[in-house]
């Protein structure tokens, strides 16, 4: 065969590979969005669940879920950012910087389960936080923040070293060039990795079960003191999120109609995480034009 | 040629990269209100040397440096010393221009917005002016808040130009300003570096031997970290006195 014929039969089987991709997934999308749409309304969104009776809505578990996610980006974002930016602007090569870069490492590849563990050992028993919103916080950081620093590294090696040079020889300090040329030309991939993050917080189950819990008790959405143990914004209750929901209707579910509300519930799901890439793309175009000429 | 103030003084400045020594003691000075071209094959050192006289080479690792270089009397490597003032007085342009991703009118100020300026008329005034000196107002001046990625290489590397001069340095240090451009832009940029010798002190690194001759007026040729000679360009050109000189200009190696 000769390089034509065998350069023609490479593309066609890639774009055999990359037709049977987009076939599994735009099947698996069309599956839970087509059985879970029906269900969704504002009732289903806004209602309590029910544990025996049908009609039950998914109101509390979205709201725990947005909840969750906005706490523990609060906490993981500036911390991702401190050690991405000292990872990739500060840190000399040596020993230490190689072991920290190899903890991050194997942080973001445990198993979420694991991690699960490790909050319900630590933050759940041993601080004594219990289950609760704080302790699934921690839990999802842990989960979250070797990916995020990862993702704030690999953004601000990105950016040449001529940016550097260039910032410094205009009499700019490290730091200076750092917050004012190298953080601004690297924000639109930063930005972008934490929605990503975001979406893998938001669809998490295994490292919430055993920390923020499988409870969901009911909340007043009139009272806004998080001191309050009723209050939506108390981070010492218990508060089971939407994939933890699904997750327990489809194991124990006794509600009559347990399997129209798991497919409404992942129908959500699914939604926010794709809302959450959509924007993670849109925003970081937006940003980058929006930088590069003002 | 009358006497003239000098500006930067170096003496037997020694620079290894861990164990290999790039530079082998140099001692040159430069007058203030001239440009001066440091020529030779390349890897003999001249970036290198040029990089000390605004302390660029603080960022790598393993470099040791000895000797002495003073700015306006000042030894620029005393423990204390700002760097970063320093390089406010000794600005640099690059061998390949490196623009901000931003608009051409927020290149030219940056270095003027961090310092705090905040008038817009002040820093609109800076915008015109240095991009006057820099022989590039007329080419920009309907569109300074497109990006400044959009222009051509030649028109980058003036506005990196610009850049500079918006910070009002003293002296101004060029890498192979122009290796990266065609004729035409190579032109421009030796015409403007003209026109602003009388305002600035330039140091020009170039391996095109034309261009020194046409521009400089003072010329170091470096061989192998080390200066074999410095002299007015004319002697250097015309009638060097050492012989390595000679073979590199009549373009017998390098
Ligand atoms: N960062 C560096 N680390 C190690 N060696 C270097 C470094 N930069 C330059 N050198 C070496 O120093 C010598 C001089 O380099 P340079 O000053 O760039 O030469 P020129 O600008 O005259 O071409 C060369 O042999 C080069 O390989
Ligand atoms: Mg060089």
């Amino acid at each position: 065969m000769d390089a034509k014929k065998i350069d023609r039969l490479a593309t066609t089987i890639l774009y055999l590979i990359a037709g049977i991709i987009v076939i599994i997934l735009a099947s698996l999308l069309g599956y839970i969005l087509v059985r879970g749409l029906p269900h969704i309304s504002w009732h289903f969104l806004t209602a309590p669940s029910q544990s025996f009776k049908a009609g039950g809505g998914i109101g509390i578990q979205l709201f725990n879920s947005l909840y969750l996610l906005v706490l523990s980006m609060l906490i993981s974002v500036p911390l991702a950012l401190g050690a991405g930016i000292y990872l990739a602007e500060y840190a000399r090569e040596n020993k230490l910087t190689e072991i920290i870069r190899t903890a991050i490492e194997i942080l973001s590849s445990l198993p979420s389960v694991v991690v699960g563990l490790f909050g319900f050992l630590v933050f759940v028993l041993q601080f004594g936080f219990g289950f609760s919103i704080l302790s699934g916080a921690l839990a999802l950081t842990m989960f979250n923040l070797p990916l995020l620093t990862r993702n704030v590294e690999d953004s601000l090696r990105q950016v040449s070293f001529d940016q550097r040079e260039a910032g410094l020889a205009l009499g700019l300090s490290r730091w200076e060039t750092v917050i004012h040329v190298i953080i601004p030309e690297a924000l639109p991939g930063i930005i972008t990795g934490m929605i990503l993050g975001a979406g893998r917080v938001f669809g998490e189950a295994a490292a919430l079960i055993y920390t923020a819990g499988q409870s969901a008790p009911a909340l007043d959405f009139t009272n806004w003191n998080p001191l309050n143990i009723a209050s939506p914004l108390n981070p010492l209750r218990p508060a089971e999120t939407l994939a933890v929901h699904i997750w327990k209707i489809n194991s124990e579910g006794i509600q009559p109609d347990a399997a129209a509300v798991s497919a409404g519930a992942s129908a959500v799901l699914i939604l926010a995480v794709l809302l959450f890439n959509v924007l993670a793309r849109v925003i970081g175009n937006r940003i980058y034009k929006k930088m590069t000429a003002a | 040629m009358a006497k003239k103030e000098l500006v930067i003084t170096s003496r037997d400045v020694h620079l290894s990269y861990g164990d290999f020594e790039a530079l082998k003691g140099i001692s040159l000075n430069f007058k203030k209100n001239q440009i001066t071209a440091l020529i030779g094959p390349s890897g003999c050192g001249k970036s290198t040397y040029l990089r000390l006289l605004n302390r660029m080479n603080d960022l790598i690792p393993n470099v040791h440096i000895s000797g002495e270089i003073k700015v306006d009397g000042q030894d620029i490597y005393a423990s204390g010393e700002d760097v970063v003032a320093l390089r406010k007085k000794v600005g640099m342009v690059f061998q390949q221009p490196n623009p901000f991703p931003f608009s051409i009118y927020e290149n030219v100020i940056y270095g003027l917005r961090l310092a705090g300026v905040k008038d817009r008329a002040t820093l609109d005034q800076a915008v015109e002016t240095s991009l006057k000196q820099a022989a590039i107002w007329d080419e920009v001046k309907d569109k300074l808040h497109e990006s400044a990625l959009s222009l051509s290489g030649g028109q980058q590397q003036r506005v990196c130009i610009a850049r500079v001069l918006a910070v009002q340095p003293e002296v101004i240090l060029l890498d192979e300003p122009t290796s990266a451009l065609d004729p035409i832009s190579s032109t421009q940029i030796e015409n403007m570096l003209l026109e602003l010798r009388d305002r600035y002190t330039i140091i020009i690194v170039t391996h095109n031997m034309q261009q020194a001759s046409r521009i400089s007026d003072e010329t170091a040729f470096f061989l192998a970290g080390k200066v074999i000679e410095m002299d007015d360009t004319k002697k250097i050109f015309l009638n060097p006195k050492e012989k390595e000189t000679e073979d590199y200009i009549s373009g017998r190696f390098g």
